[in-house]
């Protein structure tokens, strides 16, 4: 060994160590059990995925590849609790040129449903998920709405979609 | 009463799907789109109990997402319509639930079990498309060239197709998600040109807005680079989603990167309103937040 240390070692110097007795074994089970989820075990880690994504070219905290690397690892807590997790913008370019077709946005949105369930779904989701499920749409449509719509030429909406809130009540 | 059936005519018909941002943030898109259908001769009919398409609920529980997007499915069918939405994502949602739901009929009867409380039942009729496919593929070029009155001759046309307009394409099956050119014909049909540019198929940063307006703003500006450098009059895109991230969001991304780049953002269905001379006011441009004067002006509309 030289003493001289490529870029790569010491980028894996600096990387938390984790302890193997920590790592969750049946978590890429969980992930593949959930729909989309079942192709996880073919990657072979080629990047691809990582090359196309419009996330990771701006964010280096974000990249696909390293997502499923952990799932498959079982580093749960660490895929459940991060941040990055969330910053998948559901574009499906990864998918699309995934080699091994591997459904590469399922698999992030079945790790974050999982994390959803244990409460770690991020703040602002819960504001969107709150309205959707009790007033039926993202922005309320108020009578001062449909008469700006009325006014415009078009079609008033229904305000109150009491049913959807029924519906969705869990 | 069927709405849309019997299809005895040959009359294109269709449930409007206008989903959430639409109907309240981006009425250019539902006026133009309005106009443009009934000159070409579809029909729009209107449901005014659809709700939300049901996607912004994937990240909590996709489950959620499938049983909303089976409720609107529902709806449509009980009218005997088809949907035809204007969102890209709505479209996204709204296949994908209704191809499950046609395939898997255990996930069917789990559905018809919740949406029995509302009375409602689906039995995997409805069919889905996006509005500007139907212009591609059901109306076609020679039907929309025959309503052209006005040339759109010497602007240029950066198009933006997003994400969920084409993919995952082996939902859809339908043009090219990595050379697509349905769009690029549609725009050319205005007489403007549509203009190639770097990361044309990159998407807006729409989809995680709520989650990390940084990062999306970010991704966001790398195609508003781009088109600027490509020296485009406008981006010309189908998705009101993408609209509030080129559109209603460039003055962020301006100030956030401190950059200028004033480009106008229409609607596909402002620009073919445009060239079958409908006025700015009836395509809703006041709505439109970097103004298209150039482009009006050049136009006379």
């Amino acid at each position: 060994m030289t003493a001289e240390k490529s870029s790569d070692a010491q980028a894996a110097d600096d990387e938390p160590e984790f302890n193997v007795a920590d790592l969750d074994l049946g978590f890429a089970e969980e992930v593949a059990a959930k729909p989309g989820g079942e192709y996880i075990r073919r990657c072979y880690s080629c990047g691809m995925c990582v090359a196309g994504c419009p996330v990771a070219e701006v964010e280096p905290r974000y990249s696909p590849r390293r997502l499923i690397r952990m799932i498959l690892l079982g580093l749960r807590a660490e895929v459940l609790q991060s941040d990055f997790l969330w910053l998948c913008c559901n574009c499906y370019t990864c998918m699309e040129r995934c080699p091994q077709a591997i459904r590469i946005p399922d698999i992030i949105r079945a790790a974050k449903n999982i994390a959803a369930a244990e409460g770690r779904l991020p703040a602002n989701l819960k504001t969107v998920s709150a309205s959707v499920t009790k007033i039926g749409r993202l922005y309320e449509i108020e009578e001062f709405d449909n008469k700006k719509r009325v006014k415009a030429g078009l079609p008033e909406l229904q305000t109150k979609l009491e049913d959807v809130e029924r519906l969705m009540r869990k | 009463m069927s709405a849309c059936e019997p299809k005895t005519d040959k009359k294109l018909r269709y449930a409007l799907f206008l989903g959430c941002n639409i109907p309240v943030r981006a009425t250019n898109y539902e006026l133009s789109a309005r106009k443009v259908a009934e000159a070409l001769g579809i029909e729009f009919v209107d449901i005014p109990d659809f709700s939300c398409c049901g996607y912004p609920l994937a990240d909590e529980d996709r489950n959620e997402t499938l049983l909303m997007s089976a409720r609107n499915l529902a709806l449509a069918e009980k009218a005997g319509c088809d949907i035809c939405a204007l969102c890209s994502a709505c479209t996204g949602a709204l296949t994908e639930a209704a191809h499950y739901l046609h395939e898997d009929e255990a996930a069917r009867a789990r559905v018809n079990d919740r949406l029995a409380a509302l009375g409602l039942k689906y039995s995997g009729k409805t069919r889905v498309v996006h509005f500007a496919r139907v212009l591609a593929q059901e109306v076609g070029a020679e039907a929309i060239r025959a309503k052209i009155v006005k040339s759109l001759n010497g602007i240029r046309v950066a198009p933006h197709y997003g994400c969920h307009y084409l993919k995952p394409s082996g939902l859809y099956g339908f043009d090219n998600v990595e050379d697509p050119k349905t769009l690029d014909q549609l725009i050319a049909l205005t007489g403007a040109e549509p203009v190639d540019y770097h990361g044309k198929l990159r998407c807006c940063g729409g989809g995680i807005l709520a989650v990390d307006e940084g990062v999306a703003l970010s991704v966001t500006r790398g195609k508003l680079e781009s088109v600027k450098k490509a020296q485009a009059d406008a981006i010309g895109l189908v998705c009101p989603f993408c609209g509030i991230m080129y559109d209603t969001n460039q003055k962020k991304v301006e100030s956030r990167f401190d950059r200028e780049f004033g480009v106008p953002v229409l609607f596909l269905s402002q620009l073919l309103g445009l060239a079958m001379g409908f006025g700015a006011d009836e395509l809703g441009m006041k709505v439109n937040r970097v103004k298209p004067k150039e482009i009006l002006a050049k136009v006379g509309a």
